[in-house]
């Protein structure tokens, strides 16, 4: 089904819950992102992206690989807007596309080691791939 | 038989858009009782008001119904045109077609429809309304001021100055307030001490003004014009008419651990102490939790050094009743708790301070003399960061919702004077938005950016930590949309500032309303800034909403010409919508009299005449001069004796009728 | 006292010790974990969309079981704490999910959050309380200079962990003071360890860990205490400065309760 960039962005606030117009533009998300110097599109601009409906851009961002969902920006957010719930909902709506999984079970054994946690396997499978 | 009018509004627009006026005068007019009735554009205009009062003496009226805005705006406006036109104040009822009916209506059928009902409400109500007679009573020619701060001294100063006498009750051991601990002030950069001091001064001397210090309201009754005040004077251990304020007994009290209230907790002071060098009055307390002699009975020191005998370890607190016509609330503020913000370290660090702390350690008499240093390790900064905002313009509970409006203009004061005095310190301020309205406010900030280089970057701090002996700011300068990892030597936050935690007590003394941020309301936010909506309390300074100095000070001198305004009149008119007890139906309960917050109802035996039969019986008996007309005693009557006149219980079950048919 | 016990699928796995040293405590501080019958992966990551439902069930089940048993539920791993405290609250509060999951589910009574979800640590400082803990140490950690690691998930978004302040908490500092060691607080110690992206990518896990061990050691910190395994793993692999040692907590609590001792003697009998 095709969508047009505003109702992908329709979308991405329905599934994220996030209300993009509370954000204040404080930039304390970006602030406060371990994971800021890795990604091209930063968590600030997310809320501002998401709001103008400019998504395709955020599809095919790095940064929704790179955040850690650590919740230190939906923890420090004055506004309550919750950055990371919508990075999420972004890479969900990239994972949903049938082919587009950023982790498969094949690539598994050479990333395997000795002392490897299952909690990491099930982790990124969660975040990689549907 | 009641021939009644009825007057319906346009509002301009504001009604006429959403109600169809014209068919409200249709339908109305078919109400039995109803002789007349007409539309026009602004009835509370001089022409508007004409046709109400030609309409009364052309028609006999004797009651009539305005359909209009909420009777807190105009009512007092139709009751005066009707009595010029010879009909009793008393006889004039509001319909609210407009906050109650137009505004909140988008249809015009449904709000038509309901403009029509509550017209036919008070048309049912003002066919019961009986001509009532307004009584006086006296205004007490004093005024309080709670708070003795820039808005206290300035409001009391206003009125003492136009001939009356006014108590400041201040809890702190001198006046001054928080502007005392400010170094210097914004936009002029004159020293706050230099221009505070001689107001304090003025005001110890000045003949009508009474200052009560290391004093609390301790309980509030009766109403405008005539209020009862307890005030508490805490026990201050030092005879006031006796010491001579040479300061000897500080010098010598061996125990000098209290934290110095004044410094912020930057240093310590002595226990028995004055604030500050220009404390008025100049005369310390003894503080009992810190004092040896207190805790165990041993020490002495100060009354042994004390020439004048003045030191009183037996001294007890005491209660001053007074009267006073008017009240003004001038409570101030404080900086927030920053317990929630721990990722700026503030606990953690002493080198993140607030900016208060950074006033007191600026200021000459403060604990470091005035030298710019770090309160870790004395060393003096080479590099500070200001971040702004902190626990203001916050959503979540952590911080206040509103704008603390006076950060931006101190924090670029800071940098500047910091800039000024050290020039080899690198100064940077993070910002979310720089807000400076005000005469010669942002030609100040402008100054801070171009002529003393301090660097503004535009981002809110993430988080401080602690790197060796310097700090680490981590935040985002979001016009270069890059990291900032700065290393820093101190770090000062703009916390957000509150009211003084201890107005919820004082305005639940006074029944005065706050809002959920704490600060006291405004009885009109646009035209009665400086009035609470309880008649006889106004407003001075921060407890009303943050302001800075300027505006304190205009606002204590509009609060002290109300105040003024008030004393001047010799005797107020009474609302004669009091709660009166029909003495034949009066079982003698007492439940009014408990429910009364005014002290009101007391209970009398009287002989009363039931159908013939005489017998002694308890009943209650309404004080008219100190009921407010609340109603809470015609709720709790069991027996129905109790009515409240304006509003009796046939009154408003007949409204309640008219709405129902 | 019984508590209901999710133990997840890292503690049955390469994570044994945590949970063998929790048991082992446990018992010596006269409370049992009881693990729950048939319980699934938590999923390790809590699913933050709206109509994430089928992701959610796992803990909604473990949830129910603790509620038919009419016990708490304790939990140890820090994903699998903040996946099911998180899935609880939105059974409690959004109408939405706690009707769907239910209908999924088909239970005999509809789960709506009645659970109260612990950290094991939170049974120890609320339930037994550190005062009875300090006690019943016998080999105190005396001298031992110890970093509390609280990563992420413990931690935030506090106004559903409530697990303690997010930015200066301090219940492992408390436990540690507890056992007689040093607490050393270190500013990194809430910040994240990299989590899930050290599969793909070592380098910025890498880049976290550095930091949050050249905070504790500068600080004065000897060794670290974490409650997560993927934290520990992270901690321990993906640096590139000289690590300090990193413990789970279980660890160092059955060590001063002198259980460790005891269980290694065991072993090489």
């Amino acid at each position: 089904m095709h969508r047009t960039e505003q109702e992908q962005a329709v979308l991405i606030r329905e599934i994220s819950g996030v209300d993009t117009k509370k954000c204040m533009k404080c930039g304390k998300c970006s602030a406060s992102c371990p994971a800021y110097e890795e990604m091209d599109i930063r968590p600030h601009q997310f809320v501002s992206y998401v709001q103008n409906g400019n998504v395709q851009a955020l599809l095919e961002s790095a940064s929704i690989w790179k955040c850690l969902s650590c919740f230190a920006c939906v923890e420090r957010c004055p506004r309550d807007v919750k950055p990371a719930r919508l990075i999420e909902a972004v890479r969900l709506m990239v994972i949903r596309q049938r082919g587009e999984n950023a982790l498969t079970a094949n690539e598994i054994p050479e990333l395997l080691n000795e002392e490897l946690p299952q909690q990491l396997l099930a982790s990124a499978f969660r975040k990689y791939s549907k | 038989m009641q021939r009644i009018g009825v007057f319906v509004c346009h509002c301009g627009s504001n009604i006429a858009a959403t109600v169809d006026v014209v068919r409200v005068v249709e339908a109305v007019a078919k109400e039995p009782g109803v002789v007349h009735a007409e539309d026009y554009q602004y009835m509370c205009s001089e022409a508007g008001q004409l046709k109400i009062r030609q309409a009364i003496e052309e028609k006999n009226l004797t009651g009539i119904v305005v359909c209009s805005c909420s009777p807190r705006m105009h009512e007092n406006t139709f009751r005066q045109a009707a009595q010029r036109a010879g009909l009793n104040p008393y006889m004039v009822e509001i319909a609210n077609i407009r906050e109650h009916c137009s505004w909140i209506h988008k249809d015009m059928e449904e709000g038509t429809e309901k403009a029509v009902i509550l017209a036919r409400a008070a048309i049912a109500k003002v066919m019961l309304n009986a001509p009532l007679q307004a009584g006086t009573s006296r205004v007490v020619k004093r005024a309080l001021v709670i708070g003795g701060g820039i808005a206290g001294i300035q409001t009391a100063l206003d009125i003492a100055d136009a001939g009356y006498e006014v108590d400041i009750v201040e809890k702190t051991p001198s006046i001054g307030g928080r502007m005392s601990q400010l170094d210097k002030t914004f936009p002029t950069l004159d020293c706050s001490a230099c221009i505070l001091t001689p107001k304090m001064v003025e005001a110890a001397a000045h003949e009508k003004i009474t200052i009560y210090t290391y004093s609390e309201v301790e309980k509030v009754s009766g109403f405008v014009g005539d209020f009862t005040v307890d005030i508490r004077k805490k026990a201050r251990s030092v005879d006031m008419s006796k010491c001579t304020g040479c300061g000897v007994c500080q010098e010598k009290c061996p125990s000098k651990k209290a934290p110095s209230e004044f410094n912020r907790g930057l240093n310590t002071r002595s226990a028995i102490y004055t604030p500050f060098a220009q404390a008025i009055p100049n005369v310390p307390v003894i503080d009992r939790e810190h004092c040896t002699k207190f805790k165990t009975g041993k020490c002495g020191v100060c009354s042994k050094v004390c020439q004048a005998g003045a030191i009183d370890y037996e001294q007890k607190d005491e209660i001053v009743t007074q009267n006073y016509g008017a009240i003004v609330v001038a409570t101030g503020f404080d900086t927030i708790k920053l317990d929630k913000f721990e990722e700026y370290s503030y606990a953690s660090s002493p080198d993140v301070i607030t900016s208060l702390e950074l006033e007191r350690i600026m200021n000459a008499a403060g604990p470091t003399k005035g030298h710019l240093e770090r309160m870790s390790d004395h060393r003096a900064p080479k590099s500070m960061v200001f971040i702004q905002c902190v626990g203001s313009r916050c959503a979540d509970k952590r911080g206040k919702s509103y704008c603390s409006k006076i950060c931006c203009m101190y924090t670029a004061k800071h940098a500047m004077l910091i800039r000024d005095k050290y020039p080899d310190v690198e100064v940077t301020v993070f910002y979310i938005d720089v807000r400076t309205p005000g005469k010669n406010f942002d030609e100040f900030y402008r100054r801070a950016v171009e002529e003393y280089g301090v660097n503004y970057i535009k981002g809110q701090v993430g988080k401080v930590v602690e790197k060796g002996d310097k700090l680490l700011v981590q935040g985002v300068d979001l016009i270069d949309n890059r990291r900032i990892l700065m290393e820093t030597d101190m770090v000062v936050l703009a916390t957000a500032i509150e009211p003084n935690p201890d107005v919820r007590k004082i305005a639940t003394m006074l029944t005065a309303s706050i809002d959920t941020n704490n600060f006291l309301t405004e009885s009109h936010a646009k035209l009665r800034p400086v009035e609470s909506p309880t008649a006889g309390i106004f407003l001075s300074g921060v407890c009303q909403g943050p302001k800075d100095i300027p505006e304190t000070v205009a606002q204590a001198g509009a609060a002290a010409v109300k105040v003024v305004g008030l004393l001047a009149k010799d005797h107020l008119v009474t609302n004669p919508c009091v709660a009166k007890s029909d003495e034949l139906l009066c079982n003698g309960c007492s439940s009014c009299e408990k429910v009364c917050p005014y002290g009101a109802i007391s209970y009398i035996e009287k002989e009363v005449n039931d159908h013939g039969i005489r017998e002694n019986r308890r009943v209650a008996l309404v004080n008219s001069a100190l009921c407010q007309g609340c109603g809470a005693c015609t709720v709790a009557c069991p027996s129905g004796a109790m009515d409240l006149q304006g509003f009796s219980n046939r009154q408003i079950l007949a409204e309640v009728d008219a709405i129902c048919r | 006292m019984v508590y209901s016990y999710y133990p997840g699928c890292t503690l049955k796995n390469k994570a044994q010790e945590l949970d063998r040293y929790a048991r082992m405590s446990a018992q010596a501080l006269g409370f049992t974990l009881e693990e729950i019958e048939e319980w699934q992966c938590c999923g390790a990551v809590y699913p933050q969309a709206s109509d994430e439902i089928a992701t959610k069930l796992s803990a909604v089940r473990a949830l129910n079981s603790a509620k038919e048993k009419g016990q708490e539920l304790v939990t140890l791993c820090s994903a699998c704490h903040h996946v099911i405290k998180r899935v609880n609250d939105d059974m409690e509060h959004v109408e939405d999910i706690r009707t769907r999951a239910n209908n999924y589910l088909k239970l005999d009574t509809p789960y709506e959050g009645e659970t109260k979800v612990l950290h094991f640590l939170e049974v120890l400082r609320d339930r037994l309380g550190f005062d009875v803990l300090r006690e019943k140490v016998v080999k105190p950690l005396t001298g031992r200079k110890i970093g509390a690691y609280y990563g992420c998930m413990l931690l935030r978004p506090s106004s559903v962990m409530a697990f303690d302040d997010p930015e200066n908490p301090r219940i492992m500092e408390d436990f540690i003071r507890a056992l007689g060691g040093e607490a050393v607080v270190y500013p990194y110690r809430n910040e994240c360890c990299g989590g899930y992206v050290s599969l793909k990518e070592k380098a910025l896990a890498g880049s976290l860990v550095d930091q949050v061990m050249e905070s504790a050691a500068e600080k004065g910190a000897e060794e670290l205490i974490t409650a997560c395994p993927l934290c520990l793993y992270n901690l321990k692999n993906t640096g590139s400065r000289e690590a300090l040692p990193v413990r789970y907590l279980t660890e160092l609590l059955a060590e001063a309760l002198g259980l460790k001792e005891e269980q290694e003697g065991e072993e090489h009998a």
